[in-house]
């Protein structure tokens, strides 16, 4: 019996089945655990979004509210702030930091000297590895208002020193800024990977036909990133309803709360700082709720245009 | 003509790259520099590319400061704990995700996948860990997050391309699906398995939202929330006085910056170069 030639999947029962992988069923017990516990579990304990929530009576025991709470919600203008800041931010992270990567890794690959090439993605990966409390700090020391390098430099041009942290005009700048600062590098990864995977002769080929560098670039290397590019796009709207949890935690001050509270920091403010779970669950659903609905539709929209998609 | 407009795309590359990595690097040479610099050269200079006088107070003042050994000692054990923990949980749940024989392994990983679409929200997992009395507690910290969907999948498609051959020999010397794994999945998935460990140890080294949600003991803060009360307490003061409070503390900020990123800039380089492998490998198959 400890060979196990392998069968159709009608041939065996399901109980010699089981038996035969025993180690295996065992093996991911701990798994499965895991995600009931701490996926699927919360998902269900959403619930409390529709209910009167109060912590002795539990979930179970916490009297339906309905949609009341999504109505209180929708009735705040302070919501729709949050919304619009959300909105407003990963609009910006996508149209700016979305091409950032790919122009990088084309860059990258274009190069000859493998030697320059390691030395320029070991440095540009670093930034990933800073949590945002230290580039918080870095921050602050580089757009400091009297003492930070931005506003020297700036001087030398003439121009006024910018209160960068504390201004609503240049604080969603810093954000997305930063954050292409912090990301473009270990986001040209996935597409270096795709790269390596371009067939080379088709370049050999381009250049027996006099393609030139921009030529290949665009008739070989774009068309060869082009379902990555797509999956990850459909991955980032999925997204859109994110505007950097813990990056807008470290950064927001009072000054900036009006463009740059957003739904995450939201949330974390009327449900743990102000108690009203209820009201705070409601709000993170009706996130998860629409990032999942653009999910579906960015992916929806990639095969009816004939795309691999998602799943 | 044409190779003249090669050489010129060639040149142009490497200054904008350069450029890039010199825009990666300078910041965190900036916060080296104030670390060690004097007040008044602070002030006085501004760039800074090199320390005129050498002076390290920042770092003798924050040595002497029992809550930074304290959070330090937090870290590295959710560092070494997290990361074990992590490592356990996905080479186990990869390694069985990956027998595509399996009965049930289709709709496990469609739930799995599922939720890195889908979450449940911060405040129901609020109400679960308080539920499950992890309150103030590190394991508040390590277990919600004891396994990482992107990790794990990475991992599966490394162990798929693992030869099956291998594994059937052992299996007719008579190894078990546990022996498998030991003897022949992981000693020959280990540039993946390294990688991975990498990525969880320095998530684990960073974390610092759960502990700011979980944890209110300053006892058992890990080093991350320890920075985030070094470097921004006197925030507000700043907001309404110019950067004056900030100025007092400035080069200990920076040196709290710099000790608690040494850690990871030291490891990071001898684990760079398996980083693309990683990612290719874990692309290929899904």
């Amino acid at each position: 019996m400890k060979l196990r030639p392998v069968r159709s999947r009608q041939g065996t029962s399901l109980l010699k089945h089981m038996r035969a992988n025993k180690y295996l069923y065992l093996m991911l017990i701990p798994g499965i655990a895991y995600y009931l516990i701490f996926h699927y579990l919360p998902m269900y304990g959403a619930l409390i979004a529709f209910k009167d929530f109060s912590i002795p009576k539990g979930i179970l025991g916490s009297p339906w509210a309905g949609f009341e709470h999504f109505r209180a919600i929708f009735a705040q203008e302070k919501f729709w702030q949050v919304f619009r800041n959300t909105v407003v931010i990963s609009l910006y992270r996508l149209v700016f930091g979305f091409p950032a990567p790919i122009l990088v890794a084309i860059l990258l690959n274009e190069l000859r000297k493998m030697v320059f090439k390691r030395t320029i993605q070991t440095i540009i990966y670093l930034p990933h590895f800073v949590s945002w409390v230290i580039l918080g700090g870095i921050l602050v020391n580089l757009l400091s208002l009297d003492y930070g390098v931005v506003n020297h430099i700036l001087a030398w041009f003439g121009v006024e020193p910018i209160p960068f942290m504390s201004s609503p005009k240049t604080f969603r700048s810093v954000l997305v800024g930063s954050m292409i600062w912090k990301e473009f590098g270990w986001n040209t990864i996935i597409y270096l990977a795709a790269l390596a995977g371009i067939n080379p002769e088709l370049y050999e080929a381009a250049m027996v036909d006099g393609a030139n560098r921009w030529q290949r670039i665009v008739h070989i290397t774009l068309p060869g990133i082009r379902s990555t590019i797509i999956v990850l796009l459909i991955l980032r709207l999925g997204h859109m309803m994110e505007g950097g949890f813990e990056q807008v935690f470290v950064l927001l001050n009072p000054s900036v709360l009006s463009v740059a509270d957003i739904i995450d920091t939201y949330v974390y403010k009327i449900g743990l700082e102000q108690g009203l779970f209820s009201i705070a669950a409601a709000v993170g659903l009706f996130k998860s709720v629409i990032n999942l609905g653009l999910l579906v539709m960015a992916n929806r929209l990639a095969k009816a245009f004939g795309e691999r998609g998602l799943y | 003509m044409r190779k003249e407009g090669s050489k010129i795309f060639d040149v142009v590359n490497y200054i904008l790259l350069v450029f890039l990595a010199a825009i990666t690097l300078y910041p965190f040479w900036d916060s080296l520099v104030v670390s060690v610099i004097p007040l008044n050269e602070y002030i006085n200079s501004s760039i800074h590319w090199w320390p005129k006088q050498l002076q390290f107070d920042a770092y003798t003042y924050l040595l002497q400061m029992p809550l930074l050994w304290s959070s330090y000692g937090n870290a590295i054990f959710l560092t070494i704990v997290g990361t074990v923990i992590n490592m356990i949980m996905t080479i186990l749940t990869g390694y069985v995700l990956s027998k595509q024989h399996l009965r049930g392994r289709t709709i496990i990983m469609m739930l799995i996948v599922f939720t890195m679409m889908f979450n449940g929200g911060l405040i129901p997992n609020y109400i679960i860990i308080k539920n499950l009395g992890l309150l103030n507690t590190l394991w508040a910290i390590i277990v919600p997050s004891a396994l990482n969907t992107f990790n794990l999948i990475v991992l599966m498609n490394f162990f798929l391309n693992v030869p099956q051959g291998l594994e059937e020999s052992a299996k007719i010397d008579g190894c078990n699906d546990i022996g498998i794994l030991l003897r022949v999945v992981i000693p020959l998935s280990m540039p993946a398995i390294s990688t991975i460990a990498l990525f969880y140890a320095v998530t684990r080294w960073n974390e610092y939202f759960s502990a700011v949600m979980y944890i209110t003991d300053p006892h058992k803060w890990p080093l991350q929330v320890f920075l985030r009360a070094m470097l921004f307490e006197n925030e507000a003061a700043a907001q309404s006085g110019g950067d004056s409070p900030y100025l007092l503390g400035q080069p200990i900020k920076m040196a709290t910056i710099m000790i608690s990123t040494v850690p990871v800039l030291m490891i990071y380089p001898f684990f760079q170069k398996h980083f693309v492998k990683g990612v290719s490998l874990g692309g290929v198959k899904e």
